[in-house]
């Protein structure tokens, strides 16, 4: 049975950020408990294109219409922090409109819905872990968490990968965003190199003549043990 | 060998219905599944509020022990109209229900249990806790997880069976604080 090794220190925020509000209530207090890897745990959901329909990877049309901003094509590789490719895997995706406003009830924010823009899409890895979809750059949105506060411009991600463990939600940022410096949830990532991770490439190669901007974004999940019970877990 | 650094966690965020809710998420059972249960439950924050812009997922055996999943030893197989997996947002006064079957017994040791992952906004990582069952008291005693927990956390980790519906309510935080575990 495979195990799972810890990710480095500091590649996740703490659950106690305080410069982001939300989480002054929403916090264990407790220290966690450790779960050892058991079935339970080095198994999951093994979801793909099972769950992708015709157009799912496009997020550019809806209702009967063409969303309005600048085209992109998002790419990368799913892998383990072992560098083995992650295959078959489902991505979701969703995101604010090219004016930064999210298609839900709870966002007020004053920038108008776009009539041809949804926000959520699907694709899964090939066989090798490449992904690739299409969608309109969202644009950067205020917030409540503290004074002038502006989301910089970034496209949700969900991944099973091929474990309990392998779990991610995450954010993919865009290159040399000037937002980035007074965001409590990018900077919630305590370790730079890691924060740098969440930032996609511009892909040049991607781009595609009088059609779309390439960004190339690789999400790294958990990589198993190389050999099990010779190394100790430590808590993360 | 060469180690990939890996990308971070970040908040689910407010929006996530947006893209992470599923029609058939609550069934990790089919309707018309012999044998199924209702687990239900409420999230509350630690002001006692309710979360209702929360995900809870799960994760479990089916009713022999076993999972749909290579890395089984025993083997992948599929239980008839069952997911193992189900997916459920809060509603606006936090409530969560899946439709499921009870999990057998995946060793010798570990008593039928559930995987619960908890995402929402003002979580920058998903939490991980585990539902026991009120029936199965022998096992539960034995079961060398809940073990490694003091008595009033044990007894958060078992949902309450009230008129057939098996609630599990979820505190983020507070007196009555769910016990969390890093995996
Ligand atoms: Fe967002």
């Amino acid at each position: 049975m495979p195990t799972y090794r810890p990710d480095r220190p500091g590649t996740h925020p703490d659950y106690d950020s305080p410069a982001y509000r939300s989480t002054a209530l929403r916090h264990p207090t407790k220290p966690l408990h450790l779960l050892p890897q058991r079935l339970t745990e080095v198994t999951g959901p093994l979801f793909g294109a099972d769950r992708v329909q015709p157009g799912d990877d496009d997020l550019t049309h809806w209702a009967g219409g063409e969303a309005v901003g600048q085209r992109i094509i998002v790419h990368g590789r799913v892998m383990d922090s072992g560098g083995r490719p992650v295959p078959d895997t489902l991505l979701e995706v969703w995101q604010a409109n090219a004016g930064g406003r999210y298609r839900h009830p709870v966002d007020q924010w004053a920038a108008p819905l776009d009539p041809h823009f949804a926000g959520h899409g699907r694709t899964a890895a090939d066989s090798d872990g490449h992904y690739r979809f299409t969608t309109i750059k969202p644009g950067a949105y205020p917030w409540k968490n503290h004074a002038n506060a502006w989301r910089p411009a970034h496209i949700h991600f969900s991944l099973f990968g091929q474990a309990f463990t392998q779990r991610l939600v995450t954010q993919m940022y865009f290159p040399d965003d000037p937002l980035f410096f007074q965001d409590p949830i990018f900077n919630s990532v305590p370790d730079e190199r890691g924060r740098a991770r969440m930032v996609s490439a511009y892909d040049h190669d991607v781009t595609t003549d009088h059609w779309a901007l390439g960004f190339r974004f690789d999400i790294v999940l958990r990589g198993r043990e190389q050999t099990p019970f010779e190394s100790e877990p430590d808590d993360d | 060998m060469t180690e990939f650094g890996a990308t971070p966690s970040q908040t689910v965020g407010p929006f996530l219905s947006i893209g992470l809710v599923w029609a058939d998420g609550a069934q990790v059972a089919a309707a018309d599944t012999m044998g199924g249960i209702e687990i239900a439950g409420q999230v509350f924050d630690g002001a006692g509020e309710v979360v209702p812009d929360a995900l809870i997922e799960i994760w479990q055996a089916d009713p022999d022990g076993r999972f749909p999943h290579p890395d089984d030893p025993r083997g992948a197989v599929t239980y008839p109209g069952f997911r193992s997996f189900g997916r459920c947002a809060t509603d606006a006064t936090g409530h969560f229900s899946f439709h499921t079957l009870k999990p057998g017994r995946v060793d010798d040791e570990q008593a039928p249990h559930v995987d619960v992952t908890v995402l929402a906004r003002g979580l920058l990582k998903h939490l991980v806790t585990r539902l026991y069952f009120p029936d199965e008291t022998a096992a539960n005693v034995a079961d060398p997880v809940l073990a490694t927990l003091a008595e009033d956390e044990r007894a958060r980790l078992v949902a309450v069976d009230i008129d057939g519906t098996l609630h599990f309510d979820i505190h983020l935080q507070g007196e009555r604080e769910t016990p969390f575990f890093t995996v």
